[in-house]
């Protein structure tokens, strides 16, 4: 696809390469993470049967997305007999054409937004500024990130990576604040700024973590209020929403809430939980006069389509796959170039963006399913990163490795040949010494970091052989 | 009973001694070992880098000459895997499905075969060393395999066992993904053995000498004194 400057392969590897060798970037997500365990599996024990949660909220989100289509309708009649206006857009293109339609409508200047990954996911943020409003993120993470000017490292903990150092200079090369390492000092710092922008905005832009089919509510968690004040503020909230998002009745929000926080955050319960039914309705003192909820697919129904691996549709945006992952963890989030970091980004990215531009994330996985053990509805992760190496393969054999893999199945299918390998590579093992560390090094790649091992003096099968004709 | 070994090539040309070691303690418990000498890998390797027709051709040798076995044991969790729980998704919807489940249902990884299917755990084994143990993925998510390897160390004589902070973590191996992600499998590594040095252990033992195999070639190129060792052959130590 055309939207990238760099190949996004050669792009991960360099910053792959750079960040695992980062050991202070090591050392900081592993800290984090530590405490994210210690907080998500006590929480998770609180579960009477953590497992049977996961099950019922696999099942529930089975059953929601082989309706779709049906809750998606319920949702938007119940959502237009209260007044908010639904759109249904399949592109990014399109959601963003309608979103600067509704700016360009009400003559709006100025934009606040809560979290929203799809809007990451189109790109919104770049052609709004481009079209010269002011936008601005009003999630603490996000803002920082948006200071940064880099896209959020996590999409639960968007500047995570950071160092209170880092931000405190951030601040102060871009607000002009005094230097403070004080978490406390640094997030009022962020408030007071933001609590302006929001008196100041016309346009409100939230995403949704649940969309209520039976209620025609959205659900939206978070920890610092803002995506309240995003919405409650100004004149016109805006809502973007991936269509997968929908959970068919009220009700099914007594699981998914405390799951995901439990996932997300090793909370009990996120620290404020709102469910949003409509614009200001007659006779209400505030709320926006206007509210439009945008449906995405964006290649979500030819996710849908796969029946190997809609369950990747499932996904709440937890997080928790991420805290889990090793490889996450060494290479971290921004190495990615994705909207979704991580397993769950590794698995969609490649059907959102195109298989053989995003399918190096499927290969960078020892398919060790730490991410499908800790997954609160089950997608079955790992599975698919190998299902995505598979059908990458299918689609485009590669021409080297194709050749390769032929040779391998041509030797391992002769044991005669196999053992005569084995015993050469005893035979030329010393020789290596003299390549070892050039750029002769056959086994370079292993050897850069590492020893190899020895061939033995005498193979099973050999030993094997003897012990028979004993 | 009669246990044919599968033999990976990685124990066969590198770490033979876990395959003896492994004889040796199953003809000890009074069964018959035969070792089909025609089978050299499970196939792993191509399914892993999504070359399936490869990874069928590699396989199709192993059903064919298991066939009629008894019992398979594999002493590792990753080749384990391979066959117990990816041979049929392999071979799903092509002639050798069938044999492919039924591969599956007899294949059996060496510590779940001793705990599980033979009831054993205590082998008279003696090894009087500090170990910390890593849990192999594929053993551990795909088998099953947690308390397994750790019933077996419990009985061992002389052993104590201390466990390292995130022993379910991955070591960062994975295959081929060693060598085609190497930075990334080298952190994951490097990480690994930081744990396992915190515990002062003498001795990493794994089910899975694949593992082991990259972990001690870390643990080689830092100098770190802590060793690598198969779960098979620290029960045949007497
Ligand atoms: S894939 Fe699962 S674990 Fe990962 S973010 Fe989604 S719901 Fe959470």
């Amino acid at each position: 696809m055309s939207d990238v400057a760099i190949a996004p392969r050669a792009q991960f590897f360099e910053d792959a390469d750079r960040i695992t060798h980062d050991t202070e970037h090591r050392r900081r997500i592993q800290t984090a993470m530590g405490k994210y365990y210690v907080s998500r599996y006590s929480r998770q024990a609180l579960f009477r049967n953590w497992q049977e949660a996961r099950q019922t909220a696999a099942e529930t989100k089975w059953a929601a997305l082989k309706e779709l289509d049906k809750h998606l309708e319920a949702f938007e009649r119940n959502a237009t007999a209260r007044g908010t206006q639904v759109h249904w857009t399949s592109t990014g293109e399109q959601a963003r054409q309608v979103i600067v339609d509704i700016i360009r409508r009400h003559n709006a200047r100025r934009i606040v937004k809560s979290k929203v990954m799809t809007s990451e996911e189109i790109h919104l943020n770049q052609l709004l500024e481009q079209l010269g409003y002011d936008v601005i993120e009003s999630d603490l993470g996000e803002y920082i990130q948006q200071l940064k000017g880099e896209p959020p490292y996590h999409f639960v903990f968007p500047c995570m990576h950071l160092s209170r150092e880092e931000i405190s200079d951030l601040f102060e090369n871009h607000l002009g604040t005094a230097q403070t390492h004080d978490p406390e000092e640094l997030t009022m710092i962020a408030r007071r700024v933001l609590r302006q922008k929001y008196i100041d905005a016309d346009i409100g832009i939230t995403g949704a973590n649940f969309v209520v089919a039976d209620t025609g509510m959205i659900s939206i968690t978070e920890n610092e209020g803002n995506a309240r004040l995003t919405a409650a503020l100004p004149r016109v909230m805006i809502t973007l929403v991936g269509i997968e998002k929908v959970l068919p009745k009220f009700s099914d929000l007594a699981l998914f809430l405390p799951m995901l926080a439990t996932a997300g955050t090793g909370q009990p319960l996120t620290g404020y939980n709102t469910m949003y039914a409509g614009p200001k309705q007659p006779g209400e003192s505030d709320g926006p006069i206007e509210w439009h909820v945008i449906f995405l697919d964006n290649n979500r129904t030819a996710l849908l389509a796969d029946p190997q691996q809609r369950d990747a549709l499932h996904c709440i945006r937890c997080g928790a796959c991420l805290n889990v992952c090793p490889i996450f963890k060494n290479v971290g989030g921004l190495s990615y170039g994705t909207t979704y970091q991580g397993p769950i980004g590794s698995v969609i990215t490649p059907h959102f963006r195109g298989l053989q531009d995003w399918k190096h994330l499927s290969g960078a996985s020892s398919l060790c399913g730490a991410c499908t053990e800790t997954c609160p509805v089950k997608i079955d992760l790992h599975h698919h990163l190998l299902h995505n190496r598979r059908n990458a393969i299918d689609e485009k054999r590669g021409f080297l490795e194709g050749m390769l893999w032929r040779g391998f199945t041509f030797l391992i299918n002769r044991p005669k040949l196999f053992s005569l390998s084995i015993k050469l590579g005893r035979l030329f093992q010393p020789l290596h010494a003299l390549v070892k560390g050039t750029i002769f090094d056959p086994a370079a790649a292993w050897t850069k970091s590492r020893e190899l091992p020895e061939v033995a003096h005498e193979s099973f099968r050999d030993y094997w052989k003897r012990r028979q004709s004993k | 009973m009669k246990i044919s070994l599968f033999v990976p090539c990685y124990i066969d040309a590198i770490y033979p001694k876990v395959a003896i070691s492994m004889v040796r303690i199953l003809e000890k418990l009074g069964h018959t070992i035969e070792f089909p000498e025609e089978l050299t890998c499970c196939g792993q390797p191509p399914f892993n880098s999504g070359y399936w027709d490869d990874a069928r051709r590699s396989a199709r040798p192993v059903l064919e000459r298991l066939k009629d076995a008894e019992v398979v044991v594999i002493g590792s969790g990753s080749c384990g895997a391979m066959m117990k729980v990816f041979y049929p998704e392999l071979f799903a919807g092509h002639p050798e499905e069938a044999s492919a489940k039924a591969l599956s249902a007899k294949t059996w990884e060496f510590t779940d075969f001793l705990v599980t299917k033979l009831g054993v755990t205590d082998l008279g084994a003696t090894f009087p060393h500090k170990v910390t143990f890593h849990d192999g993925c594929h053993g551990l998510r795909e088998l099953k395999t947690k308390k397994q390897p750790r019933e077996l160390l419990a009985k061992v004589r002389g052993l104590e066992l201390v466990e390292m902070k995130e022993a379910e973590t991955c070591c960062g191996f994975g295959g081929t993904f060693a060598t085609k992600y190497a930075s990334v499998s080298t952190a994951m590594g490097e990480v690994k053995c930081a744990s396992a040095a915190e515990t002062n252990a003498d001795f990493i033992v794994s089910a899975d000498s694949s593992c082991l195999m990259h972990v001690q070639g870390l643990l080689d190129r830092q100098r770190r004194p802590i060793r690598t060792i198969h779960i098979a052959e620290v029960l045949a130590s007497e």
